[in-house]
């Protein structure tokens, strides 16, 4: 692309998309509406049906006439037999729900806090929470690297520490999306009288977060849950570097670089890991919010 | 700034004890966090980029005029630009075709859906998927290759693995991120205001040209600075396609992290420093236009 | 001649009849106002005369033109939202202008214009401010005098009062009221407001469900209501069941006693009907009274300072009929549950025609189910 496009585009398809009101309401859409969406349906989706075809390009020997079948489902098979998969899948699902756990404690109580007691600090919060967007995950893990690795907090060089250290990593890359959510989802009950109601019943600080507070938030929580779920199984470059190849995404990287067919297999299996929390997302969001799907950036 | 020792207004607290109540200890844990894992990195990341072999320099700056490193920049900023401008453009194109396309309802929550979920896609599986689309032995390569005879490589010369086609892929996240953002803005636009206009003798093309685009045009001009930043950050993707073969910046800080290719940390962190101040100011800007945006739609 | 006419209009969305005919004939410089409740087909009779809908069958004419199927954008009439509509991206003085920058005036000829506008709405100094920083009530006058810019020949409103506090909606719509007689220009105002429509237009049309009820002046209206669904949207008239025994001669029976109707009844002898009574006639019985006679047990008494309000339950349940007495320190009013006799003027009763509202649809003038 040499240079930026006319953006009086949109005002000549304007003129074809407003002719004379009709009676009815929703009519046939605009032929132009047509030609980009479908354009744009087949850029999205062309890669996938390619990650697809790949997949099944693996060729099996049938055992009978001892030929090779093309098309198959040996690259699935192969997958699903390699422990390092399983291994991988099961050591970033496990992160991810230590990531979320640590997530909720950390910020549900500091949301719920800082609305009822500290109001004033609320945009500092809040700006704290969007900072993870200033930083992409490569300067982060870079700084995670110097921090952690030479005195006085040198933990990465243990396997424990560089988990650690990784979850760290996560919590504070999913602070924009839960901080959102439970906020989002604080600011739709009436967290004062809630409160009140509860302490003038008796309920210790504990009590309150656990019985009034939580119920109220689940489906923000789940929200925000499914999506760091997302993140973290998805995550690539903090992963590498702190911990290497255990973790799903460098896995995968590695499996890229080594192997033809398996790598579109567990491509795919990724991608249907994230549409799954997505729907879960939507499913899940509809009690509180529009349940669209949220956004997350590049990697 | 002067501090009136008043309590008006503010419950329960007396002159002495408003500065120091015990009610900050509930945000000092997720403070904690946030310095761990956050402030702390980036602050060793700081100073490590003005120290070189434990003295204080500026060195490390002043080598980034390198020509390998003023490439690595300028491949990021060339890159960024054309997916950012690109994506901004398209990505309206298909977002103003979703809201006022009158298409399907089903078509049009799905699309956005998805784009929840393509934006989550990035990172290694995108790279690997356009591998085997237009990589060169991708299905796309193959069919247009056997069926209408168009060799992409070796006709027109193109690779995947170049700027061009890093663009291409980058599309996959850029794309559905300002979907994702525009599609609220263009539905926030009030169907009366397009009323007002055409009552008053507009036709369609002047309503677009003197209220709607301009209404949009902070969101969109916001957006496409943050499709920028977002780009500039992305190293997964990169690395995953080229290994490091195509020097921009966020792959250079990679190869930094294991200490390869220069042998001066302090370097790598002055890159680094490079890469979070262009991203602040990308976010800083884009917070400003959201800010005006919201203003106007609100009246 | 009539200068905006709707002959035979009709507007199908799909299955619903939104509007089933509408015919109306409208002055020049006239007031008109459609009253009714939400979903009455109001508004959106009004939105065809601006083009935003097209009628599914009949005609619309301005000055003679046939306008039925002109875009919106080339009509000429100016339309005022209830929201404001106020282009946010645009200075009061830009989005005043816009209707003249439109129709390609010359720059002096808009600034001039401008400015008598903004002198109209009492809004000069206001020119380069944004319709963000204005308050509802300076925003609709914004928004109104953007609508008479570029001198439309129709003025139509869309209940422009409904979204500004009590206080502003007042003294607003005094305002509009004497900006369109200075200017005389032919206006058409929505609104669910009754108060708004008789103290302002020279005639009503009161809508429900798609259909015209009543067309008049407030006074016809509110004095001589057509039919029960008016009667019941508009003023506070009394509405009791009853039966007619002499048409000719206008008695009814209601709650089993005879009454007089001060006009000649159209429905026949036996059948239900409704009739309406107004408060204001009607006064507690003293002594011999020529005239109608209603008895009842007093159900409640609500002081209300300088007035009081009286309100009886007939004999047969029906009811209750409220009227005011004043407060008369030497004379105090009926107990709960006294019995009490009513009196007043034939003319003071009117047999209502059946509307072709539902009984279930009928409101009050709060929009409120009527009982």
């Amino acid at each position: 692309m040499s240079g930026p496009a006319p953006v009086v585009d949109a005002a000549r398809l304007a003129d074809d998309l407003d002719a004379p009101p009709r009676g009815r309401r929703r009519e046939r859409g605009a032929l132009w509406a047509w030609v980009v969406v479908i354009i744009a349906i087949t850029y999205f989706i062309v890669p996938l049906i390619s990650t697809l075809e790949f997949s099944l390009r693996a060729a099996v020997k049938d055992p009978v006439t001892g030929e090779f079948i093309r098309p198959s489902l040996q690259a699935y098979t192969l997958v699903f037999n390699d422990p390092k998969f399983i291994d991988a899948l099961l050591y970033s699902f496990r992160m991810a729900l230590v990531t979320i756990a640590v997530s909720l404690l950390l910020l549900v109580p500091t949301a719920f806090w800082v609305r009822l007691k500290l109001p004033r600090l609320r945009p500092v919060v809040e700006l704290v929470t969007l900072m993870p967007f200033v930083i992409p995950p490569v300067i982060l893990v870079f700084g995670l690297i110097r921090t952690y690795s030479g005195q006085p907090f040198a933990i990465i060089s243990t396997p424990l520490g560089a988990d650690a250290v990784l979850v760290g990593a996560y919590v504070v890359l999913s602070f924009p999306y839960m901080y959102r959510a439970v906020d989002t989802g604080l600011a739709s009950i009436d967290l004062r009288s809630l409160t009140e109601a509860a302490q003038s019943m008796g309920a210790g600080w504990p009590r309150i977060l656990w019985s009034v507070i939580f119920p109220n938030l689940r489906s923000a929580l789940l929200s925000g849950a499914f999506l760091t779920l997302a993140i973290v199984i998805g995550e690539y470059t903090i992963a590498n570097f702190l911990v290497g190849t255990k973790p799903f995404g460098p896995y995968l990287s590695l499996l890229g670089q080594n192997k033809a067919y398996e790598p579109a297999a567990v491509s795919l299996i990724s991608f249907g890991i994230t549409w799954a929390a997505m729907l879960m997302i939507l499913i899940v969001g509809r009690g509180g919010g529009r349940g669209r799907a949220p956004v997350t950036g590049a990697r | 700034m002067t501090v009136k020792a008043t309590t008006a207004g503010i419950p329960g607290a007396s002159p002495a004890s408003r500065r120091f109540s015990w009610n900050w200890l509930g945000v000092v844990p997720f403070f904690a966090f946030a310095i761990a894992f956050m402030f702390l990195p980036i602050t060793f990341l700081v100073v490590g980029s003005f120290q070189s072999a434990g003295q204080w320099t500026l060195a490390n700056y002043i080598g980034l005029g390198d020509a390998y490193i003023q490439t690595a920049y300028r491949n990021s900023i060339i890159l960024s630009a054309i997916t950012a401008i690109g994506g901004g453009i398209l990505g309206f194109l298909i977002a103003a075709a979703l809201v006022l396309g009158r298409l399907p309802r089903a078509l049009t929550a799905g699309m956005l859906t998805f784009s929840g979920v393509a934006s989550n896609f990035a990172g290694v599986p995108l790279a690997l998927a356009f591998v085997f689309t237009i990589g060169n032995n991708g299905l796309l390569t193959k069919l247009l290759d056997e069926h209408l005879g168009i060799n992409i490589v070796t006709q027109a010369g193109f690779s995947l693995y170049s700027i061009l086609g890093l663009a291409i892929v980058y599309m996959y996240f850029q794309l559905p991120l300002m979907i994702l953002i525009i599609v609220p803005a263009i539905e926030g636009l009030r169907k009366d205001w397009r009323e007002a206009a055409l009552n008053l003798g507009a036709t369609p093309r002047q309503y677009w040209r003197s209220i709607a685009l301009p209404i949009l045009m902070p969101t969109i001009l916001g957006t496409i600075i943050l499709l920028f930043g977002n780009a500039f950050g992305a190293q997964a993707t990169a690395f995953q396609l080229t290994g490091g073969t195509i020097p921009i910046a966020p792959v250079v800080i990679g190869t930094q992290i294991r200490g390869d290719v220069l042998r001066n940390p302090g370097l790598g962190y002055a890159m680094a420093m490079g890469m979070v101040v262009i991203m602040g100011i990308s976010i800083g800007l884009y917070s400003l236009l959201q800010r005006r945006a919201e203003r106007w739609l609100r009246s | 001649m009539a200068f905006l006419s709707l002959s035979g209009i009709r507007k199908e969305f799909g299955e619903h009849i939104a509007v089933h005919r509408f015919d109306l004939d409208v002055g020049e410089g006239e007031f008109v106002s459609f009253l009714g409740p939400s979903g009455c087909g109001k508004t959106t009779t009004l939105r065809m005369i601006a083009g935003f809908e097209l009628p599914t069958s009949g005609v619309i004419r301005i000055a003679d033109e046939d306008i039925s199927r002109k875009p919106p954008n080339q009509r000429n009439v100016g339309m005022v939202f209830q929201s404001y509509a106020l282009f946010p991206n645009m200075s009061v003085a830009n989005n005043i202008a816009f209707g003249l920058k439109m129709r390609k005036e010359s720059k002096g000829a808009i600034k001039t214009r401008v400015a008598e506008l903004l002198e109209l709405i009492h809004l000069p100094q206001a020119a380069d401010k944004y319709p963000y920083e204005l308050s509802g009530g300076m925003q609709q006058r914004v928004a109104l005098a953007r609508a008479l810019a570029f001198r439309p020949r129709v003025l139509l409103l869309d209940e422009p009062l409904s979204a500004l506090d009590a206080k502003i909606r007042l003294s607003l719509r005094q305002e509009i009221r004497a900006i369109q007689r200075q200017l005389g220009i032919t206006t058409v105002y929505v609104t669910h407001d009754q108060e708004e429509a008789l103290s302002l237009s020279d005639r009503i049309v009161v809508m429900s469900q798609g259909r015209m009820e009543q067309v008049g002046t407030p006074s016809e209206i509110y004095n001589t209501p057509a039919t029960e669904f008016v009667a019941r949207f508009v003023g506070t008239l009394n509405i009791l069941p009853g039966v007619v025994v002499d048409a000719p001669s206008g008695r009814v029976k209601v709650a089993g006693q005879e009454l007089r109707v001060g006009s000649p009844v159209t429905a026949m002898n036996g059948s239900q009907v409704h009739v309406a009574l107004r408060p204001e006639a009607i006064a507690i019985a003293s002594g011999d009274v020529d005239g109608n006679l209603l008895s009842g047990t007093v159900a409640d008494v609500t002081f209300l300072g300088s007035i009081v309000r009286i309100r009886v339950r007939l004999g047969d349940g029906s009811g209750p009929v409220a009227f005011d007495t004043f407060n008369n320190p030497h004379a105090a009013p009926p107990a709960i549950g006294a019995a009490v006799t009513l009196a007043f003027p034939p003319e003071a009763l009117l047999v209502l025609a059946e509307s072709a509202t539902p009984s279930h649809a009928l409101v009050d003038a709060d929009g409120l189910p009527a009982t």
